[in-house]
C-alpha cells in the first residue's frame, strides 16, 4: 500500500533553452519571431557557445534580439549586420558571431555587405527571417513581397513592371564561392520546425569547423502587417511563399577550400 | 624663434601618410578597414604590407560603407580599429559615425581631404570643417577633431587620436589634406606611452562568467534617449573644457594674428616669418583640435590684437567658429582659398594691406 | 644654407628618388626639409615633379611658388616650370633632351648638363642621368654637400642595388665638375 503522496516529477522531458532568457515575447500573435529564437537559442546550447558568441542584431523587429537571447549583442545600423559581424570576427576569431536580420535589412539596404560577406567567405552565420515584408515601419513593400501582394508601399498589389520581382536570396547567396551552407526553411508545422533546426545546427558546425559563410532564411509570417488571422499566415507560408520560395538547401560545402 | 632640428641620428624621412600608419601601429592598431580613394592610398597599402605580420587584419572592404561598420565590430570587440578615405568616402561613413557616437564606440577616422563638393577633385582643401566638427551624420553628436601640420604631427596626433577616443569612447577624426599627407619630412618615432590606454569593460568578448553586455544606440523606453543625449552632451562638454589644444606661433607683441589650421597654418608661418622681418608684428594661433575648438584662446587673443586673420582652404568655415567665440567681429578679417593651397606671398600681401590699414 | 628647387622630368627618369636623396641628405646635415610629390591621376607617362625645401628655419610652405633652383629633365617640364623660377636662380637643365634655344630667360643662371650623354658614355647607363644631373645642381648651390650627398646613397638605394652605389658617385662627380667642382 503506498501513502498518498505528492505528485512528483523525478525528470525533465522539456525545458527552455539556457540562451533563450525568461522574458514574456513582446512580437505580435502568430508571429514566427519566438519560434526562431528558440531554435537559435537551443542550438547555441547544443555546442556550448553561449559564453562565447556575439550576436549581431539588425534593424527591424529583429533589433529586439537582446532582449531574447541570452548572449552578448552588438547592434548595427539597419543592413550592415554582415559588416559588422565582420569587424567582430575579424577581431575575436575564437568567438561564434551570428547575425539576425529580416528581408528589407538582409536583401534591399544591406544587398552590399550581405554579398560581400558570403564572397569573402566570411566564417560567421546568418539568420535571415522572411517575412515579405517591413514589420516594425508599418507593413511596406519588402524586396521579398510577392508579386500581387499588398502593402502599404503597393496599394494595388506589387507589380513586375514597377516594383521588380520578389528576390530569392538563399538561392543567390547559394551561387557565391564564400558561401558554405545555404538553406531555406519554414517553422509553420513541428516536421519544419524540426528540419529547420538541422539546418541552423548544420550552418553553426560550417562556422565551427572554419568553413566560411553560413546562411539560413526562414520563411516567417507577419499576421499583423499581412491583415491576416495567425492560422491563415501559417497557411500562406505553406502555400504561396512556399511555392515560389522553395524550401531546401541550395548549398553545403563538404570541406573548407582555404583549410 | 625656430625650432631647431632634432638631433640627425634619430630622424626618418617620412611621408605624412606614412606617418599616420606608424603611430597607429605604435599605439597598438591592429585593425585596418578601408576603400581606395587618392590621395591617401599610401595608408591602406601600408597596412596591407604590414599588419599581416604584426598578427592584424587589414580587409579591403566592399565600400565604406561597410567599412565603418566592420570598424563598429572591431570596436565594440574592444580592439583599437583604424580607416582613412577622402571626402567621398568619408559622406559615406556618416551614418556609421553616427552609430558609433551614440553606442559610444572608439575608432580612429583619417581623412585626408580633397576638393569637393561632389567628386571635385584631387587639390588640398580644408572644405570638410564643417563635415567633421559639426557632426556629418544624424541625431546630434561630436567627433574629437584633429588637425596635423606636419609630418611629426601626422604621428604624434594619430597616437592621441586612439587615446582620446578610448578616454571618451567616442570616434576621432585626424583631418589632413594632400599636402601633409603626400609630403615628406624628418620625423621623430617618439615612444607611445602605454599608460594612457583605457580599459575597455564594456567591451563584447563573450558573456562567460558574466551577465551579458549590449551594445547598441536604440533607446525606446520611457525617456531613455533624452537621458542618453544629456549623458553624450556632459560627455562633450567635458571634452571641450579638457582637450583644447592650440599652438601659439610668434604671437609675442603681436598686433595681427592669424587663426589657420592644418597645411593653411603651415605655409602662414612662412608668411609669418616674411612680415617679422619687414617689422610687421604678425603672429598665429593654430588650432590643434578643431573639436574641441579652442574658443577661450581666440576670445582672449581677439582683446589684445589689432586683427584676427582667418585663413582657410575654403570660402570660409572656421571663420564661422571664431567669430562665435568673440563678440569683436571688426577684428575679423578672412582669407579663403577653396581647393588651393593659398602662397606666403599671398598671405604676406594680406598681412601688409591689414598692418597698413591699422597703422 | 638655405634653398629650394623643383626637380621635374618624365616618370621614371629617376627624379622622386633624386630629389629624395636631397632630401635625406639635408636631413643628416640637421637642416629642416621638406620633399613634396606631384601626385595625379595619371600613372603612365605622365611628368614627375618634386619640390625640396631646404632651410635652417622651420618649413612652412613645402610648396614654392618662386623655386630657387631649377631641375628640368625634359622639355616639357621647361614650358611648365621656367616662369616659375626666381630671378637669379639656377636653372640646370638636361642639355641632352632640352634645347638652350628652350631657355626664354636671361636674368637666372643657366647651367647646361648633357646628362644623358654623360651617364651613357661615360658611367655606362643612361639610368644614371639624373644623378649627374643632381651632382652638378649640388656643386653648383651648395645647399649641401657632396660628400655628404654620396654617405646617403646606401640610404635610397636598396640592398638589391648596392652594388652599383659606385656607379651613382661617379655620375654625382661628373655632374659635379661640370658645376666647377671637383671632388
Amino acid at each position: 500500500m503506498s501513502a498518498p503522496g505528492k505528485v512528483g516529477f523525478s525528470k525533465a522531458v522539456y525545458t527552455r533553452p539556457r540562451s533563450l532568457v525568461d522574458v514574456k515575447s513582446h512580437f505580435c500573435p502568430g508571429c514566427h519571431h519566438g519560434t526562431i529564437h528558440k531554435i537559435v537559442a537551443e542550438c547555441i546550447d547544443r555546442y556550448g557557445l553561449r559564453e562565447k558568441t556575439i550576436g549581431v542584431a539588425c534593424v527591424g523587429c529583429s533589433v529586439f534580439l537582446y532582449d531574447y537571447i541570452d548572449v552578448d549583442v552588438v547592434e548595427s545600423p539597419h543592413g550592415r549586420a554582415p559588416a559588422v559581424a565582420t569587424g567582430v570576427k575579424r577581431a575575436q576569431p575564437d568567438k561564434f558571431v551570428f547575425t539576425y536580420q529580416g528581408d528589407g535589412d538582409l536583401a534591399a539596404i544591406g544587398t552590399s555587405e550581405i554579398i560581400h560577406a558570403a564572397n569573402r567567405g566570411e566564417n560567421l552565420s546568418v539568420i535571415f527571417v522572411n517575412n515579405t515584408t517591413y514589420g516594425m515601419t508599418g507593413g511596406q513593400m519588402a524586396p521579398t513581397t510577392m508579386l500581387g501582394q499588398k502593402t502599404s508601399t503597393t496599394p494595388y498589389g506589387r507589380d513586375f513592371r514597377g516594383d521588380g520581382y520578389p528576390i530569392r536570396m538563399a538561392e543567390l547567396l547559394a551561387g557565391l564561392e564564400g558561401t558554405a551552407y545555404s538553406a531555406r526553411v519554414a517553422v509553420s508545422t513541428p516536421a519544419q520546425i524540426r528540419k529547420a533546426k538541422e539546418s541552423v545546427r548544420k550552418a553553426f558546425e560550417m562556422q565551427i569547423g572554419g568553413m566560411g559563410f553560413s546562411i539560413v532564411e526562414f520563411l516567417s509570417t507577419c499576421p499583423t502587417n499581412w491583415g491576416m488571422k495567425p492560422l491563415d499566415a501559417q497557411k500562406r507560408v505553406l502555400g504561396e511563399m512556399s511555392e515560389y520560395f522553395p524550401p531546401g538547401v541550395f548549398k553545403e560545402r563538404k570541406q573548407a577550400d582555404f583549410a | 624663434m625656430s625650432a631647431p632640428a632634432a638631433s640627425p641620428a634619430k630622424r626618418i624621412l617620412t611621408k605624412g601618410n606614412e606617418a599616420i600608419c606608424l603611430g597607429a601601429v605604435a599605439a597598438g592598431c591592429r585593425h585596418y578597414y578601408g576603400y581606395p580613394i587618392t590621395p591617401q592610398n599610401d595608408i591602406p597599402e601600408y597596412m596591407a604590407a604590414h599588419l599581416p605580420a604584426l598578427g592584424g587584419t587589414f580587409l579591403q572592404a566592399e565600400s565604406e560603407v561597410a567599412t565603418i561598420n566592420m570598424m563598429l565590430g572591431t570596436s565594440a570587440s574592444g580592439k583599437r580599429v583604424m580607416t582613412s578615405s577622402s571626402g567621398p568616402g568619408i559622406s559615406l561613413m556618416q551614418e556609421g559615425l553616427s552609430y558609433m557616437a551614440g553606442s559610444e564606440l572608439p575608432a580612429v577616422i583619417v581623412n585626408i581631404s580633397r576638393s569637393g563638393p561632389g567628386l571635385g577633385g584631387i587639390a588640398p582643401s580644408q572644405g570638410d570643417y564643417f563635415q567633421a566638427v559639426k557632426g556629418g551624420g544624424h541625431g546630434g553628436y561630436r567627433l574629437i577633431v584633429l588637425a596635423p601640420h606636419s609630418v611629426q604631427e601626422m604621428y604624434t596626433l594619430t597616437m592621441l587620436a586612439f587615446d582620446l577616443a578610448d578616454k571618451y569612447r567616442t570616434p576621432a577624426l585626424i583631418l589632413g589634406d594632400a599636402i601633409v599627407g603626400q609630403m615628406k619630412e624628418p620625423f621623430v618615432a617618439s615612444p607611445y606611452d602605454p599608460a594612457s590606454t583605457a580599459e575597455k569593460p564594456w567591451a563584447l568578448t563573450g558573456c562567460a562568467g558574466r551577465e551579458r553586455r549590449n551594445v547598441k544606440s536604440l533607446h525606446l523606453k520611457d525617456n531613455a534617449i533624452e537621458v542618453h543625449n544629456w549623458k553624450l552632451h556632459e560627455k562633450y562638454e567635458r571634452i571641450r573644457k579638457e582637450e583644447a589644444r592650440a599652438e601659439s606661433y610668434m604671437l609675442d607683441g603681436a598686433t595681427i594674428a592669424i587663426v589657420a589650421f592644418g597645411t593653411a597654418a603651415r605655409v602662414s608661418k612662412t608668411a609669418i616669418q616674411w612680415a617679422r622681418k619687414e617689422g610687421i608684428a604678425a603672429g598665429m594661433l593654430r588650432p590643434i583640435t578643431l573639436f574641441p575648438f579652442p574658443g577661450r584662446e581666440v576670445f582672449e587673443l581677439a582683446r589684445t590684437v589689432d586683427v584676427l586673420l582667418v585663413i582657410e582652404m575654403n570660402t570660409g568655415q572656421m571663420v564661422e567658429d571664431v567669430r562665435q567665440c568673440t563678440p569683436l567681429h571688426d577684428r575679423i578679417a578672412f582669407l579663403g582659398k577653396p581647393c588651393a593651397m593659398p602662397t606666403p606671398e599671398e598671405i604676406l600681401e594680406r598681412i601688409r594691406l591689414l598692418a597698413g590699414r591699422k597703422g | 644654407m638655405t634653398g629650394d628647387i623643383i626637380m621635374a622630368g618624365f616618370g621614371g627618369q629617376g627624379i622622386l628618388m633624386v630629389g629624395n636623396l636631397l632630401a635625406i641628405t639635408a636631413m643628416e646635415e640637421g637642416k629642416h626639409v621638406t620633399w613634396f610629390p606631384a601626385y595625379g591621376v595619371e600613372m603612365r607617362g605622365g611628368t614627375a615633379n618634386c619640390t625640396v625645401v631646404v632651410s635652417d628655419e622651420e618649413i612652412g610652405s613645402p610648396v614654392v611658388g618662386r623655386p630657387k633652383g631649377l631641375l628640368i629633365m625634359n622639355g616639357p617640364s621647361m614650358e611648365k616650370f621656367l616662369p616659375m623660377l626666381t630671378p637669379g636662380g639656377d636653372l640646370i637643365i638636361n642639355s641632352s633632351l632640352v634645347e638652350e634655344r628652350q631657355v626664354t630667360r636671361n636674368d637666372i643662371r643657366l647651367l647646361s648638363v648633357p646628362a644623358d650623354d654623360i651617364a651613357r658614355d661615360r658611367i655606362g647607363s643612361r639610368q644614371m642621368a639624373s644623378m649627374v644631373a643632381l651632382g652638378a645642381y649640388v656643386a653648383r648651390s651648395g645647399i649641401v654637400s657632396l660628400s655628404t650627398v654620396f654617405d646617403c646613397l646606401p640610404k635610397v638605394i636598396s640592398k638589391k642595388y648596392e652594388k652599383f652605389i659606385p656607379l651613382n658617385v661617379n655620375a654625382l662627380k661628373e655632374g659635379a665638375a661640370l658645376a666647377g667642382f671637383h671632388a
